[in-house]
Order: C-alpha cells, then structure tokens, then sequence
C-alpha cells in the first residue's frame, strides 16, 4: 500500500479511541471515520500472547503466503471410490468428525454414527452389541477425518465400505482431499440415527451410487473434461447458495457436469435415473464435495511458520477443535457450544445436540456463514432478516485476512469472500467466525432436529494464541 | 495461464486461458468493452469459455483449443502492436479488479468499522489514523494503519517502548510518519489534531496581539516546526503567531523520539516531509536535548537538507522558549513583539514564601522550575531537575499531590502517573482547581503559578472555572498572588484576550510568555525582590 499524501493534501482522519479528538476534528469541518474501537477483553496472558504475535517479524508475510496458497487451490474432483481403498481404512476402523474424542465423551449422535457404521460394516447384530464393542475399544477404533486428509459432515464417520469423493489440487497434485457421499436430510447416520432405512440407504449408495459416480467422473474426465469444485463454488456463490447449509445451485451444477457421462456409462438406465433422482433430490447432495474443497485449501495454507490463519474449524459433539497454520498439527479444543436457530416438527431447543461436524471447513474457507449474504434465501431458516446477512458478512470482513476474488458476493458488488480467519482479529474484535450448521439430536439415533447458527468457543482462538507466541523467536 | 502470441500478420494476438476464476457474463461483458476500447485493440473477448463463447471467440478469428472447458476465463486480445496489446491486458486486468472491489455509496446502514484496518478500506483517501486508544492496544491498530499506507498520530500514553520501536521501524520501510506515542499536539495543513491552537487568524484582518508586528510579514519565510515537545511546540507556534509567522504544519514527534532506543526514527521522517513540502521555507526542531547518538543522526540529516533549519533546545543550559522565538525571528528578518501580558502593574507586596506551579503541560513546568530555580534555588516536582529535588512518594497521592510542607514546587499534572486511567488536566480541570485550594489553605505559600493552554480540545472556557478558585486564593487571609502563563491565539475557540480579561480580572497576573511568567513568580516569591 502506497503512503498517503500527509501534507499535500486536506487532512482526512480515522480515529480510534477518545470522542473528543473527533469532535474537535469535526468542528473544523474535517472528514473523520470514527472506529468502533472496544478494548479486548481477554485474560493478560492472552493479551501477552497476542501482543507477542502481533511484534512477530514474520507474521505479516506469513500470514500473506498462508491466504496466498489457500486461495491458490484449484481443487478437481477426479475419482469416487470406497474408503478401503482411498485411505487404506481396514475393518473396525472408523473416521469422525471434530478433533481427537473418546467414545467416553462422545455425544448421543456421535455414538448413534458410530453405531451405525458398526452394523453397516457387520460388525454387530444389533444396536446394544455395537454400543458394547464401540465402549470396549473391542476390534475398534477410531481418528479424526482431519488427520486423514479427509472431512465429514456432522457425525462425519467414515468406514471402509462408504464411498468417497476424492479431489486434488490442481496447483499441487500431491495434495489430495476425501469427503463421504451425501445421504440427504432427516434419518441419517452422519445426523446419528441408524435405523434399518439408514442402513439400506447406505447399503444402496455403496452398491449403486458409489460405482455409478465413479464412472460418470471417470467417463466425464475421459471425455476431456474438468470437474473443477472451485469453479462450482465459485458458481454456487453468485447463485444463492452459501455453501454450507444451500448446497442447491452447486448440486444442480455438479449433476449438470456429470450426467452426459452418466447416461453414456452403460449401466442399466432404472440405477441411472435412480442415481440421478437421488443426487438431484438432495440439496446438500454438494455440501460433500464443497468441504473437500474447503480441506484442500485449509491443508494448503498449514504450517507456514508465523502465521495466525486458521485452518480447520471442525466439532465432535462435544469439543470444538481448530488448527492453526503457524502450529501446524495441533488441535485446540473446548467444549462446543449448542445451535441457536429453527426445529423441525415436534423438535425443540432441548433436542438439540452441541454443535458438531467438519462442515465448518466451509467457513474456514470464507464461505458457509461468512458469505450469508450471499444466501437470502435461507436467512429465516437461520432465524434472521436479509439486512442482518449482509451485515454478518460485512462483520467477517474485520477477522479475515483477505479476500477471495474466486468466491465473489453479489450483493456485496461481486466483493470477495472473506477469507483466511485470523485468530490476531478474532482476539483484537472479540467477533468469532458465523458458522452455519445442522442440528442433530442429543439422544443417538435421532436424526436431524433443526439448523441454526453457532459460533465457536472463544477459548479455542485464545489457546491458539499462546501457542502460537511460544513459538515466536525471541532473539 | 497457458498463452500463444502470433505476428503472423501486421497484427499481434494474446490469447489466454484462465482457470478458477469465474465471473457473470455482465461483469466479463464490460470487461470485454474496457479491452476493445483501448486504442489500438481491433477485437477484443473476454468471456467464460462456453462452448458458445468458444464458438464466438474462434469466430472472431482467434485459435481456441479443443481441451478449454468452460470454467475457464478466456482473455483473447488482436492489437495493432504490442504497446497496445499490453494496454488492452491492463484494462482487463482493471476491470476485473474494478468488479469485485467493494463500491463507494451509501454506508448509512453499515456497522462502523471495528479496526483502523477496515476504517481505512472504507476511506480509502484518507491520510492519517489518529489513536487514543489503550497504550497496549496500540500495537495491533498502528500496524494496520501503517499497512494501509496512513501516518499515525499516536495520543496514547502508556505505550511499551518497544511497541513504539516496532512501530516506527515499519513505518519507515512504508513511508509514513509516525507522530507519537505521547503526542499530544499536531497541526497539519491548518488542521489542528489533538490539543492544537489556530494559527494564522490575526493575520487576516485583525489586529495583531503584541502589536508591533508590522508590514513586511507577507515576505517572511513560512514555518515548519518537527517537536519532540507538545506544550513546547504550542507555545513557540502560538508566539510565532504573535508575531505574525506563518506556521505551515507542526509535527509531533512525543517524548521518546530522540531517545537512543527509537532514535529520532520520526524527526528523520518528519524532517524529510516538511523538506519536500513546497508550503515550507524554514524548520525549527523543538527538543529536549536527544541524546547524543541520536542527536548527531538527527542534526546531520537536518544539516543536509536544502530547507534550513533551527533547533531549539529545551531545558537546563538552553535559552527558554520566548528568548528562542526571539532568536529565531531575528534569523527569519521578523521583528520581536512585546509578548502580551495583562494585569501585571499591579504592585508586589514584600512578603515572602513559596512558590507553587501547578501545571497541565510537562515542558510549560518543566521551563518554569528552570526559570525559578535561578531564582528561588531548588524546587521540587515529580518531574524534577535534579534527583534530589524529586518529591517524595508520600505527597504524590494517586489523584491529587499533597504538597503542603515542601517549600517551593512545581508539578506536572499531565505526567503519565496522574493521567493513568484519567483524562488530561487540559480537558479535566478538577485535579488542578482542588489543589489551587489547597495551596491557599496554606499559609507557607506566597504565589502560585498555572498555565493555561488554550486551542482545540482544551476545555471550552478554562477561564469559567478557574475564576471561582482563583478570587477564592488571592482573597484569603494573608497575601497570595496568582500567575497565569496563558498558551493560545485570539483565533483559538476560547479566544485569548476573553480568557486574560477574566483571569485578570479575578485577581491573576496573566503572561502570554511562560518564562516571563515564571520570573514574574519568582520576584513575587521573593517579596518583590528581582
């Protein structure tokens, strides 16, 4: 940024701080933008951490290079296959959502997923015998979805026969990301119920659904064509749909890619219609290709010495977790808080689980609720007006570190996501990132109860801080 | 970005495939237009690469291949040459950017902006972030106005030392001044931040306060003053004013600029803006003597410059401030006023006792305890001249100072250790008229001397209040006088010959010099005695 012209031109001030000096300056008919400047209200230690970090010499090229390779993704689906064979997954091992749990801790959807996985992979009878087997640790066991370059929504519990997405980053082919396929809304495992119609569901999408999109990808890529998810969500954006809880546009979009090879793979037209009626009928059909993007580009931006952008914002049930790029790996976790927003029919507030799912990666990435305005249509169903959408946005726009030209917002002027949380802004503002999200039930085998709005802990960002200002160099 | 350039033809061609970068064909439609109709451009597209838009692009005569899909943007440009080829790129490359930068409108319904970052993107022509925040806090909000390319006026006390190294150090890399922290005065262009007095109104049409300024003032050299000293500048640019000096800008530096661990890093800075600023023909650096190390940088950079410059030094060794001005308009050809006083022929009566100074500007008291103590000998302060003359822990009470017993002192009410977690005594008079009651409740004391600056965000009417506690002092039981060192111009809000008409006429003896103010004190300290 070029320095301003001091005195050669008219002063015109901003003013952060005493009212006086403003109203001194506007007596004088000078332009002032005040700031709504509040003091933070953190603990000294976190004050301590965060100064630390702001005098870190590397943090402003840090933090540039990390938005810089986060926005650099070009992710592009290329194959859909079975999770033993896209993560090496052997029976009785389980992914899930959020940072590192034990089943002790695990929340009532958490177990009910996990439960259901059991009986999917046949590896209990019933309910009771995979709850046993789950909390004896018997032939079992389970890590997060992030640790396996991969992401899941709510539950997000992965197992070896589910079918998964698999995309890479164009920019960088080592780089690759996995996400389940969307079972649709309402009694579903990855909301915690496993009754007998969710494992048939399964049981279909892992003979049917799965190989079929597997030869849509692999014909449409053979036919010379791209499946470019970053172009989607780019797309999707400017379409009304946020990404996380208005996968509409995106869906359409992403069958509108696939079917002509779909059509032309030779498998019988009764799955292909069946498979093309399921993906078309389930509006969060491309939720699950959007967060492996939002993992490509979170992964993309970790482990930059120096810098505060976060990386991975996911829940369990029970802890909300994030990463943070300069402290690579490490998990900061606190108990997650519980969705304020609509039930479904005869669900109320106390229905309603903790906050839970990796889906928050679409935040992560600058959409999800930091693009609400781009989504009025789904405003009411989060329990606000348009006005306040365009005004949650705007509000991000203060804890991000740049903005993504890829995922413009319309209303905003085609003005970029705001993109690459900074935990520096979020302690400076005390504004902790909107995420919009899916309730499940408490109680296991619940399913879905409603959708709402969340934010995370604040703890998480100020744990994040200090750690990041241990590793700060104190020459 | 794949490319091919043909010169096949007189023509020359670019056509470009980018991916992951969508936008609605209105927006690529006006991009498009800005390309075309860039001189030289014969045809021009610009457009997501449909298979329609491909079809169109080919037909246009551009080579389109077959493997482009559609989430590529295709920029394909046929100028005369190359100059025109790269102008017609920019074009696209601005207009892009132009559609997805935020648009200045209305911002009636917006939150106000929480940071000095994102005050700056919604003024983007904005030049200067002014911060009274917080010391602590000042770190986070001075980068970001420092990364947005603004100067900084930092008000705030407290500032850890290091911060302001920090600080300084990256607004040199970025060019920018950084005035503070502890700076309590500025005046750029005319327009006062912070405490500052009106400079320049007594030269159109009124009359000159002092009196003796004379025609001819029109040829003299206009002012810039860099100060290391708040009360210090506004009292040489109000006695500048006086004397009918234009005063260009002022630009504070706070107190610890000179200092060896910042190292004059905004004097430099200052220096070199005021030296590249056509509006001014002379500086004066204002300073308590700088350290050595730093002194040297600073004079050396200062000795380079094309623009001369005078330093006034400040404290124990150096003339005071008004015999300063008076050498420094003897340089500039300006002939000396008498520096205007009021309500002080009254007559001095013999008695003797101490003196008090209770005063709201550090380098107003710091002066006057030079000036008395020649004198009057030693004086105790907070701010002392010697280490034996500090006043001890018991009479600096958080608040208000208990200075009954401890002879002859002077206090600086605006140091940091009064002014933590309270407002300035310039803008919160009742520390000051406590304590003006309190020394005359005590018969040890014989004279007590104040200032009173005027100018923006000082009280409105210091006068108001101070006449009360004043007629209150000089008519207790036993003598008692009241000096007034008054810091301002007739243009400044509380007009200065309507603040000495009511000072003086409460009973105070009023200078608009401080030294003069001090000696004046001091005699009367002495029973009359000079």
């Amino acid at each position: 940024m070029s320095a301003a012209d001091l005195l050669g031109t008219p002063p015109s001030v901003l003013a952060a701080g005493a009212h006086l000096l403003t109203e001194a300056l506007q007596s004088q008919a000078v332009p002032v933008l005040d700031v709504d400047f509040r003091p933070s209200e953190t603990s000294d230690d976190v004050a301590a951490a965060l100064h630390t970090v702001l005098s870190d010499p590397r943090r402003s090229t840090a933090d540039a290079s990390a938005l810089a390779a986060m926005m650099g993704v070009r992710a592009l689906l290329v194959e859909v296959l079975p999770a033993s064979e896209a993560l090496g997954l052997q029976p009785g091992q389980f992914l899930h959502a959020g940072p590192p749990l034990q089943w002790e801790l695990a929340s009532g959807p958490m177990r009910g997923a996990l439960i259901g996985a059991m009986l999917f992979e046949g590896l209990a009878t019933d309910a009771a015998e995979a709850e046993a087997k789950l909390a004896a640790g018997e032939g079992v066991s389970f890590s997060p979805c992030h640790e396996h370059r991969t992401v899941g929504p709510m539950a997000g519990v992965v197992s070896p026969s589910m079918w998964m997405f698999r995309l890479v980053d164009a920019t960088d082919p080592e780089r690759v990301a996995h996400c389940s396929l969307n079972e649709g809304l309402g009694k579903v495992l990855r909301y915690g119920a496993y009754g007998p119609e969710v494992i048939t569901r399964l049981r279909w999408m892992a003979d049917i659904l799965g190989p079929a999109l597997a030869a849509a990808v692999r014909g449409t890529i053979a036919g010379g064509r791209e499946i470019d998810i970053t172009a989607i969500v780019g797309q999707m954006v400017q379409m009304g749909d946020e990404g996380h809880n208005r996968n509409r546009a995106g869906t359409l979009m992403f069958l509108r890619e696939i079917l002509p090879a779909l059509i032309d793979s030779g498998l019988p037209t009764a799955d292909v219609a069946k498979v093309a009626a399921f993906v078309s009928g389930n509006d969060h059909f491309a939720l699950n290709l959007v967060m492996p993007c939002g993992k490509l580009m979170g992964d993309a931006a970790a482990g930059i010495p120096g810098s505060a952008l976060v990386t991975a914002m996911c829940r369990n049930g029970t802890d909300f977790g994030i990463r943070v790029s300069g402290t690579g790996d490490a998990w900061f976790a606190a108990p997650a808080n519980t969705p304020q927003g609509l039930f479904l029919a005869g669900f109320g507030p106390d229905d309603a689980n903790p906050d839970i799912g990796d889906s928050a990666i679409t935040e992560t990435m600058g959409i999800g609720g930091m693009v609400m305005a781009t989504a009025p249509a789904i405003v009411r169903l989060v329990g606000g007006a348009v006005p306040d959408a365009l005004a949650v946005t705007r509000r991000m726009y203060e804890i991000t570190l740049g903005e993504n030209p890829a995922f413009a917002v319309p209303i905003l002027e085609f003005r970029g996501a705001p993109t690459g949380i900074d935990v520096t802004r979020v302690l400076r503002t005390g504004i902790a990132p909107q995420i919009n999200t899916g309730m499940a039930g408490r109680v296991a085998g619940t399913g879905q109860v409603g959708a709402g709005l969340v934010t995370p802990p604040m703890d998480c960002f100020e744990q994040a801080i200090v750690a990041l200002a241990a590793l700060v160099p104190t020459d | 970005m794949s490319s091919t350039e043909t010169t096949a033809t007189t023509w020359h061609e670019r056509v470009e495939f980018r991916p992951g970068s969508y936008h609605d064909s209105v927006t690529l439609l006006r991009v498009a237009q800005a390309a075309a109709s860039t001189a030289g451009v014969s045809a021009a597209q610009v457009a997501m690469a449909t298979e329609l838009n491909v079809e169109l692009t080919r037909g246009l005569g551009f080579t389109v291949p077959e493997d482009v899909t559609p989430q590529q943007l295709i920029v394909a440009i046929r100028a005369v040459d190359d100059a025109a080829l790269t102008a017609a790129l920019e074009a696209v490359d601005g207009a892009l950017a132009a559609a997805s930068a935020p648009a200045p409108g209305a911002r009636a319904d917006l939150d106000p902006p929480r940071t000095v970052r994102s005050a700056a993107r919604s003024e983007p022509d904005s030049t200067i972030a002014l911060l009274s925040v917080p010391g602590p806090q000042v770190l986070a909000e001075g980068l970001d106005a420092i990364a947005a390319g603004k100067h900084l006026m930092i008000f705030s006390d407290n500032v850890p030392v290091a911060d302001e190294v920090l600080l300084k150090q990256r607004a040199a890399e970025a060019g920018v001044l950084v005035m503070g922290p502890d700076c309590g005065t500025a005046i750029i262009s005319g327009v006062g931040l912070g405490f500052a007095n009106v400079l320049g109104g007594t030269l159109v049409g009124g009359s000159v306060l002092g009196g003796s300024t004379s025609s001819g003032t029109e040829a003299a050299p206009t002012v810039g003053i860099v100060a290391a000293s708040g009360t210090g500048a506004q009292h040489l640019s109000c006695l500048l004013d006086a004397a009918g000096v234009r005063v260009s800008h002022v630009l504070g530096l706070g107190g610890r600029d000179l200092s060896e661990a910042v190292g004059g890093a905004s004097a430099l800075t200052a220096l070199q803006l005021l030296e590249d600023d056509p509006g001014t023909d002379h500086i004066v650096l204002v300073s308590k003597p700088p350290h050595p190390a730093t002194a040297q940088k600073v004079l050396a950079a200062a000795t380079a410059l094309r623009t001369p410059v005078s330093t006034v030094l400040l404290g124990t060794g150096n003339p005071d401030i008004t015999s300063a001005v008076e050498v420094l308009l003897a340089t500039l050809g300006v002939p000396t006023p008498n520096w205007a006083e009021w309500g002080t022929d009254r007559e001095i009566a013999t008695d003797t006792g101490d003196l008090r100074g209770l005063f709201a500007g550090g380098t107003l008291a710091d002066e006057a305890m030079i000036v008395a103590a020649t004198a009057l000998g030693g004086i105790r302060s907070n701010i002392p001249l010697r280490p034996e003359d500090a006043l001890p822990a018991e009479a600096l009470q958080p608040g208000r100072p208990v200075l009954t017993g401890q002879g002859h002192v002077v206090v600086d009410l605006g140091d940091d250790a009064f002014t933590l977690g309270r407002p300035h005594p310039m803008i919160d008079p009742s520390v000051r008229l406590g304590l003006i009651a309190d020394q005359a409740a005590d018969p040890q004391v014989r004279v007590i001397l104040l200032d009173v600056v005027l100018g923006h965000c000082a009280e409105p009417d210091p006068a108001a209040g101070l006449v009360p506690a004043i007629r209150a002092a000089v008519s207790r039981d036993g003598v008692l006088d009241v000096v007034v060192s008054l810091c301002g111009t007739s243009s400044d809000p509380q007009d200065l010959r309507r603040q000495a008409q009511a000072l003086v006429a409460a009973g105070a003896r009023v200078h608009t010099s401080n030294s003069a103010a001090a000696r004046d004190a001091a005699t009367i300290a002495r029973g009359g005695v000079r």
